[in-house]
């Protein structure tokens, strides 16, 4: 991650505020500094931004003495760690088996096509990221799609249209 | 999305019990207080029910009965419960004590209810529950037949009580099991009861429990007793649903566990994707840590537990033991060889005791009534209880609790209800995606449910996800997708797995695609076994089943992608078209209505033509046709 631009610039996000209080009452009051528990301080730097920025992540590094290769190495292990921006938006589609037994992939195809993005990328707009999840555990209302943490259950390609149409229409 | 762990949260100031018999009379000082009249009513509010709109159900009643006159009646009292497992119904709304069960509630509902029901005792026939292809409702919850035809016994307490109050639990026995362990039993002594039972790990493997124990309880230095709630198989909620249903079970049984093993140091390993399980967990520990039911100087007797909540990152391998230690610890997930288990050397390289959700829930009622009360249920060599996330093709969706030894056609069309759509049953997937299919009722027809007899029929127990599948889903599909997810969550450590992985889902996409080869199912079996049989850890050594069990009962659709050259089913989409046979289409116009991209053409009563450039193969026409008139070609 070192030595390479920081790949928001690329998608020309602008500059990222990083609040070094705000990273300082993370690491050092909740979770005490504790190395241990360095998943969940990335994890809550990751609700503060939305994702991980180079810089919060640079400083995680030197105040927990882990060395930023580690951090890399967890940050790109893990699923749930995203080291760019995501969209304003973030569509998740459950791949699940129920889900998938009732025709999730080809809602994923479909999105896919018609915003020009791959699952787990951003449009170039930043207004949406679309995201597969393998299971949400609301199996029984299959297939299910989480939009900004709503549930929509028994969900099909036309409520998918309908909230493209919204977001194109923005 | 999820609530640091230290956030304290609020809650008023309550005095300690200080001594193992204070819980019995703090129980009994509850239980005075409640009327068992008084009006009750109960909105489940697990993650199923929540998805199709419950909490907003729940603010509903709140606001109509705090705007309601009751001329001096009893107010009722609204209950958000944990998930009552009968998820295709919800949201579920049950009024007590008349025990009505009203299904598929909505926002606009609730006034209906409040001022028939509860203000004049008068049934809403419309929100009845009515079985599939029966004409006669019924009435009351513990009438249905899928509930009725279940043992509920780690799921007894699951939408009764309220998850975000303890003395709702405490009223119900919670904690008292932990009471008697503290006061009349050695640790030795919850060991034996615990290896009396029989009781083997619900997590997949089916260790027994009793043993495990023994032998963490045997080493020296700091121990510590682990949790794994990385419930990470796809289409399983087991595990979900008792976190966020009845926390204080598992804390218990984690907390007896300690006692046995003498540990005082807990963790608890929830996935990150349960955010609402994370959250109940956090206010059940802080609420029994004020009662001195768990934290220091438990019940006053001088043992400490102190439990701490850690959440993944989204790694299924993180499931695994060593793995989950080692994302514990911070690091990435990645498992070892086990020539050390565990129990010796685990978290911190110390001895650690690690127990899936299930089987904590368990041990309280272990304890309470005996080790030889528990092997009354199920079989021999598969004692007990399993709860299953019965999902996919049936009608009953939902938790079902059943013993050991069950019949698996009784679990789908006695408890589930059968396959809905007139569709006839292909098979079970069991066991997740380490699992394997069971081909009932064609080509085995029926199985007894016990870690014996599915290991026979080539699939596994695992923590209990258990996929109907009717005569539309495409086996080949079904295994590429499995493996397809495990290539994605493969560490990547052992080459077997990794490579073994890769190289089945290229076979499988090629199949699925149309442009399978002669010899792709010996290659197939080939890599399967290899990968099977040399990988490091329980994932790799699992993770061809899914393909090498549909070989070997689906054989002959495997022969029709690569020879023929079709998806009988009609899935892969390059295999297959639609077509509407002339001779049964009524030109209803209900697949030109459902078509997304308005491929569908015809008039109204003649018959409609699916153009078949335009179709994407949505399956939306084929789904919504009454008359079966959409084929598959």
């Amino acid at each position: 991650m070192s030595g390479t631009a920081c790949a928001c610039q690329e998608i020309e996000c602008g500059e990222i505020e990083i609040d070094y209080s705000l990273l300082d009452k993370i690491i050092r009051y909740d979770y005490g500094g504790n190395r241990e528990a360095m998943i969940m301080m990335m994890q809550a730097i990751q609700r503060v931004y939305r994702f991980l920025p180079e810089d919060a992540v640079k400083y995680l590094s030197q105040v927990i003495e882990v060395p930023l290769t580690k951090i890399y190495e967890v940050a790109t292990f893990y699923a749930s760690f995203s080291l760019e921006p995501k969209g304003k938006y973030i569509l998740s589609v459950c791949t699940g088996t129920a889900c998938h037994l009732r025709g999730s992939g080809g809602m994923v195809e479909h999105i896919s096509k018609r915003m020009g993005i791959a699952p787990g990328k951003t449009t170039s707009d930043l207004k949406l990221t679309l995201e597969t999840v393998n299971c949400v555990g609301a199996c029984a209302v299959a297939p299910v799609v989480v939009i900004d943490e709503k549930y929509y259950p028994k969900a099909n390609i036309a409520t998918l249209n309908d909230f493209m149409d919204r977001l194109n229409a923005e | 999305m999820i609530e640091a762990t230290q956030t304290a949260i609020s809650h008023p100031e309550v005095a300690k019990i200080t001594s193992p018999s204070g819980v019995e009379v703090f129980r009994k000082e509850l239980q005075s207080r409640l009327d068992p009249n008084a009006p009750l009513i109960i909105v489940c509010c697990g993650t199923g029910c929540q998805a199709a709109g419950s909490a907003e159900v729940v603010d509903k009643f709140k606001q109509m009965l705090s705007g309601t006159d009751w001329n001096g009646k009893v107010i009722p009292l609204v209950k958000p419960t944990g998930c009552h497992g009968f998820c295709s119904r919800g949201p579920l709304v049950i009024i007590e004590p008349q025990d009505l069960f009203y299904q598929q509630v909505t926002v606009d509902d609730v006034e209906e209810i409040v001022n028939k029901t509860i203000l004049n005792n008068e049934v809403i026939k419309k929100l009845q529950y009515k079985p599939a292809n029966s004409k006669e409702v019924i009435p009351k919850a513990s009438d249905i037949p899928y509930y009725a035809k279940q043992t509920r016994l780690v799921l007894k307490n699951i939408g009764k009580v309220d998850p975000t109050e303890i003395n709702d639990s405490i009223v119900r026995g919670s904690y008292s099991a932990l009471a008697s362990v503290l006061t009349r039993m050695s640790p030795q002594q919850v060991i034996d009861e615990v290896a009396n039972s029989k009781l083997r790990g619900r997590g997949g493997a089916g260790f027994p429990t009793g043993l495990k124990w023994e032998s963490c309880a045997r080493q020296e230095g700091t121990r510590y007793v682990i949790c794994n709630a990385d419930e990470g198989d796809p289409g399983a909620f087991m595990d979900r649903s008792l976190l966020e249903g009845d926390p204080h079970s598992v804390l218990e049984g984690m907390a007896i566990c300690a006692y046995a093993v003498g540990s005082n140091r807990g963790y608890m390993y929830v996935r990150a994707e349960y955010p609402l399980a994370v959250k109940t967990l956090n206010i059940a520990i802080h609420q029994a840590e004020a009662l001195g039911l768990l934290g220091e100087n438990i019940m006053g007797t001088g043992f400490d537990f102190k439990v701490t909540i850690s959440t993944g990152a989204g790694a299924f391998i993180c499931g695994e033991s060593s793995a989950l230690m080692a994302s514990l610890e911070g690091k990435v997930g990645r498992p070892r060889p086990k020539y050390i288990r565990s129990v010796e050397k685990g978290f911190r390289d110390s001895p650690s005791n690690l127990n899936n959700v299930e089987t904590y829930a368990n041990i309280p009622d272990i304890i309470t009534n005996g080790g030889e009360w528990y092997k009354s249920f199920g079989t021999e060599r598969s004692s007990g209880t399993k709860v299953f996330a019965l999902t996919g093709n049936v009608y009953n969706i939902g938790l079902v609790e059943v013993p050991m030894g069950i019949s698996l056609m009784e679990i789908v069309f006695g408890i589930g209800g059968g396959i809905p759509n007139k569709r006839a049953l292909k098979g079970v997937q069991t066991g997740g995606p380490s699992g394997g299919c069971i081909p009932i009722p064609h080509k085995i027809p029926d199985i007894n449910v016990g870690y014996g007899k599915l290991a026979e029929a080539g699939s596994i127990m695992g923590s209990g996800g258990m996929i109907v599948m009717d005569e539309d889903t495409c086996m080949i599909e079904v295994s590429r997708y499995f493996v397809n997810f495990l290539v994605e969550e493969s560490c990547g450590q052992c080459t077997p797995c990794r490579e073994g992985l890769i190289r089945m889902r290229e076979i499988l996409n090629r199949i699925t695609q149309g442009e399978g080869r002669e010899g792709d199912v010996e290659l197939l079996t080939e890599i399967g076994n290899f990968t099977n049989n040399f990988s490091l850890c329980g994932l790799g050594t699992s993770a061809a089943n899914p393909v090498l069990s549909t070989i070997r009962y689906f054989r002959e659709e495997y022969d029709a992608h690569i020879r023929d050259k079709k998806c009988p089913s009609g899935v892969c989409k390059p295999l297959f078209h639609y077509d509407i046979d002339a001779e049964t289409c009524t030109g209803c116009g209900l697949c030109k209505i459902k078509c997304p991209v308005k491929a569908i053409t015809g008039e109204k009563k003649k018959t409609h033509v699916i153009e078949q450039a335009l179709c994407i193969k949505c399956m939306e026409c084929y789904k919504n046709c009454k008359f079966r008139s959409v084929k598959i070609m």
